[in-house]
């Protein structure tokens, strides 16, 4: 399994559109933690507490919750589009260990890359909004359970990317499930309407990141119940990777 | 050991039966050729070779095993596809070597490889700009990386100019010469007949024929004698068995010594008298004439 994974991991860098994706998530983090930080600065009338000051240097997570979902979608719709799966599978013909190599691959460079990108959006959102005083254990709590957030989305678009194996099908489903459907479960009427909104993918999800809780879910039976939603992708995608000719 | 042995493949795609109840042996040592008409079914069955297609119907193993099951299966079997089916944005390098460590093949094999296909110069570019001789190469290195005792290449010499050709076909032979087992596909048989020693020949995804390839010239067609004279239609007469075309006579049972002996008792002059030999295109043809996918 070592090989698989150095082989992955080898695929991962070598290509330039990763690399960019990561960068530009990073970038897209740190952009809006200072700009909304300092939005948030201007029109304080006193100072701002710490709680609110790390959760307006995360906003810019829903963004980058959706480039990781476009990444985790490209490795492996990528190879389905050129054709080299076909070389992937001669190669490690087990489906499966093919399929956990590039999970586990993703999920660690995901984890790495996002938890610096949160730690850093955290760092310039402090520096611009200076609150008195900040929680240690809430700030490391918050880049991780953000990390951790934007690497279950880059998870659920791989997921997603392997059932459908179309790229630009695959990224549609992804925007639905995750930026579109979510709010959209708030016109929902009666307790059912109410519960379906709290569980639905991102709204149960983002509670880690902001800490909070909804009705049903606190921050991390949220996230429990958004990797519950990644897992389903993931499984439907192993399960026809299987089956389906290559 | 027996390379790849097909025991009544079938391959259905919904409607179409790609590969129907089809057997054959690949031995090691020689350079087999897979021929058959455009839709014949030579890439589905190789795909099925490689563990990417599931068969419909009966099995086939690779030294004995089907290919999934081999843990490693790089440093058993290399195959080229499709030369082009490859992530354009990497490098020929960064391309081999991540194939290179799935099966811990060596890192310094790449080097290797890339040398012997002659793309060394252009190790560091990135892919998407090589053209189709290139590729075509570079798929051939992906082959040879994990020196495998089989080897299998699908139309490898389509789209290559003289020199490519050339190459390729010299490397097949190599290849062979090692003891290897090196299947390949075609839609030639010109090709196939400077290539291989062995053939199986298919044809709307059923075995036409396996055999040598001289046995199969015998075989399949007979050679004839042609004659040309400026009074052709007397020599028809004369020799009673011909068949007459527009500008020459066709005999298939009478040597051209007893036509010409017949024909100088009667003082006809000859153009020419000629035995033709049975080619390789014309058995071929005569083979798969009932078996073309589509006939123009
Ligand atoms: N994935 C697929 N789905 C549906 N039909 C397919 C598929 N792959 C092949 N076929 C059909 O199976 C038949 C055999 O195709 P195949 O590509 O194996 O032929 P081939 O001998 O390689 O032809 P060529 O010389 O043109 O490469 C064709 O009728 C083709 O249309
Ligand atoms: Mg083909």
């Amino acid at each position: 399994m070592t090989h698989i994974l150095r082989s992955e991991w080898t695929k991962i860098r070598s290509v330039r559109s990763t690399v960019w994706t990561l960068a530009a998530t990073a970038v897209l983090m740190l952009g809006l933690s200072a700009l909304l930080s300092a939005s948030v600065k201007s029109q304080a009338d006193g100072p701002i507490p710490g709680g609110e000051a790390i959760a307006t240097s995360l906003m810019g997570s829903m963004f980058a919750s959706l480039s990781m979902a476009a990444l985790g979608v490209l490795v492996i719709s990528s190879e389905y589009r050129t054709g080299s799966i076909r070389t992937s599978l001669m190669a490690v013909p087990t489906r499966m260990r093919l399929l956990i190599g590039k999970i586990v691959v993703f999920t660690i460079v995901s984890l790495v890359v996002c938890a610096v990108a949160a730690a850093g959006s955290i760092g310039v959102g402090l520096a611009i909004s200076q609150p008195p005083s900040v929680d240690l254990g809430q700030l490391v709590w918050s880049t991780m359970g953000c990390s951790a957030y934007l690497t279950a989305c880059g998870l659920f678009g791989l997921g997603l990317g392997t059932l459908i194996r179309h790229t630009p099908g695959a990224l549609v489903s992804a925007i639905a499930l995750m930026l579109v459907l979510p709010p959209l479960t708030y016109q929902l009427p009666g307790e059912w309407g109410k519960a379906v909104n709290a569980y639905f993918t991102t709204n149960a999800g983002q509670l880690i990141v902001t800490g909070r809780a909804n009705d049903f879910l606190g921050p991390v039976s949220g996230f429990g119940v958004y990797l519950a939603w990644v897992a389903v992708a993931m499984v439907a995608g192993a399960v026809l990777l299987q089956r389906r000719d290559a | 050991m027996t390379a790849i042995r097909a025991t009544n493949l079938s391959k259905r795609y919904g409607g179409t039966l790609a590969v129907a109840d089809l057997s054959f042996d690949v031995e090691p040592g020689h350079v087999t050729g897979f021929l058959g008409p455009n839709g014949a079914g030579k890439s589905t069955t190789m795909r099925m070779i490689l563990g990417l297609d599931q068969p419909s119907g009966g099995s086939v193993a690779v030294d004995g095993k089907p290919y999934r099951e081999w843990r490693r299966p790089l440093r058993k079997v290399g195959a080229l596809l499709d030369a082009k089916a490859v992530h354009g944005g990497r490098s020929a390098r960064n391309h081999l070597l991540a194939i290179a460590q799935s099966n811990a093949i060596p890192a310094g094999r790449v080097a290797e490889v890339l040398e012997v296909v002659g793309l060394s110069e252009v190790a560091g570019r990135r892919i998407g700009g090589f053209s189709l001789g290139m590729s075509q190469r570079l798929g051939i290195a992906a082959a040879l990386l994990g020196d495998p005792e089989i080897l299998l290449f699908d139309e490898p010499v389509n789209g290559l100019d003289p020199d490519g050709i050339l190459w390729i076909r010299t490397l097949m032979r190599k290849l062979a010469a090692e003891g290897r087992a090196v299947f390949v596909s075609s839609h030639l048989m010109s090709e196939m007949a400077q290539t291989a020693d062995r053939l199986v020949v298919i044809g709307k995804g059923r075995l036409i024929a396996e055999t040598s390839v001289s046995e199969f010239i015998g075989r399949s067609s007979q050679g004839y004698v042609r004659v040309r004279s400026p009074r052709l239609a007397e020599v028809a007469e004369l020799v009673k068995v011909g068949e007459l075309h527009a500008d020459h006579l066709r005999v298939t049972a009478m040597s051209t010594l007893e036509i010409g002996a017949l024909t100088a008792r009667s003082g006809i002059p000859l153009e020419e008298l000629t035995f033709v030999r049975p080619s390789l295109e014309a058995a071929y043809m005569e083979l798969t004439k009932d078996s073309l996918e589509f006939t123009s």
